[in-house]
């Protein structure tokens, strides 16, 4: 193992590294954030088949992503904290599932707001949409497993467990739009084609999806550094930092 | 820029509502998933040197 991976381990280590790295961070979301909002909103062209509705694409897209791409940090977090015992990789899943939840409602939201101009209908039972729901429902599991359960070490490997055997909705979510040709329109960006779109409507989109990658790791920091503080609070390195603060 | 006019940036072609309402939306719950762990980080560290504190005067 690289030496790298056993400075991961220390959450001293883990609380320092975050400190430093999270004003960058935070300056770059809110950056990205507001260019591809500003330019999403006011200067992409307008869709010629949906009008203006499209524009809520600038959230919706991102959002489901990172519903996804959390989850999938989440999961393998979790294996990490399973394999090698490391409390850092636990706290990490641990950090990860609200801000999932909160993401995967944000998407599901903004995916029934735009679904009603455009489908006529709030909600439909499509795969993409179902398969969406139970991802939200897969982080409800393991937020509330994890405060059901007393020990935190049991908890996490619970956790971990479930994340792990949820995984296998991941490609069904990719898949489903190609699988079942049903409501949903297919994925906007492919590896290996270019986009369907012009760059004027792309460019943004691209922006928004960097800017919410840079947004999840500031909250995922934010919340580490939290659960960090409270389970090492006994440690005399947390009791230093404690004196300091109070100067 | 898309459009010719304030009013017609408002109104979003007629999805005005839809729009405006979903941007909303995700104003506000990224600005609950921020200030969650701002907060708790606060409580946290008043708990934890208040405790401090009880340890100190009981020691001394």
């Amino acid at each position: 193992m690289p030496r790298w991976f056993y400075q991961l381990a220390s959450p001293r280590w883990c609380y320092q590294i975050t400190g430093r790295l999270l004003p960058g961070f935070a300056i770059a979301a809110l950056l990205l954030l507001m260019i591809g909002t500003v330019w999403g909103l006011a200067f992409a062209p307008p869709d010629y088949q949906q009008g203006n509705s499209f524009r809520i694409i600038y959230l919706h897209v991102p959002t489901a992503y990172m519903a996804q791409s959390i989850y999938l940090t989440m999961a393998i977090a979790g294996a990490i904290g399973l394999i090698w015992k490391m409390k850092v990789a636990d706290m990490v899943a641990k950090s990860c599932a609200p801000i999932g939840a909160a993401l995967a409602v944000l998407a599901l939201a903004t995916g029934a707001i735009w679904g009603k101009p455009t489908w006529g209908s709030w909600w439909v039972w499509d795969a993409r949409l179902t398969s969406m729901l139970i991802l939200l429902f897969l982080y409800l599991g393991v937020i509330a497993l994890n405060s059901a359960i007393e020990s935190e070490s049991t908890a996490a490997q619970s956790t971990a467990v479930l994340a792990l055997v949820g995984l296998v909705n991941i490609p069904i979510i990719k898949y489903s739009v190609d699988w079942w040709n049903t409501l949903h329109q297919p994925a906007t960006f492919k590896v290996t084609e270019k986009p369907a779109m012009p760059p004027e409507m792309w460019i943004p989109l691209l922006i928004m999806v960097i800017g919410f990658y840079c947004f999840f790791a500031v909250v995922l920091m934010l919340r580490l550094r939290n659960e960090i503080l409270h389970r090492e609070r006994r440690t005399s390195w947390v009791r230093e930092l404690l004196l300091q603060m109070r100067g | 820029m898309s459009f010719d006019s304030f009013s017609e940036f408002l109104a979003m072609g007629g999805h005005g509502l839809y729009v405006w309402s979903s941007y909303a939306l995700g104003l506000a719950v990224m600005l609950g998933c921020v200030l969650s762990p701002i907060l708790t980080r606060k409580r946290l560290i008043t708990e934890q040197q208040r405790r401090l504190r009880r340890e100190e005067e009981t020691s001394s």
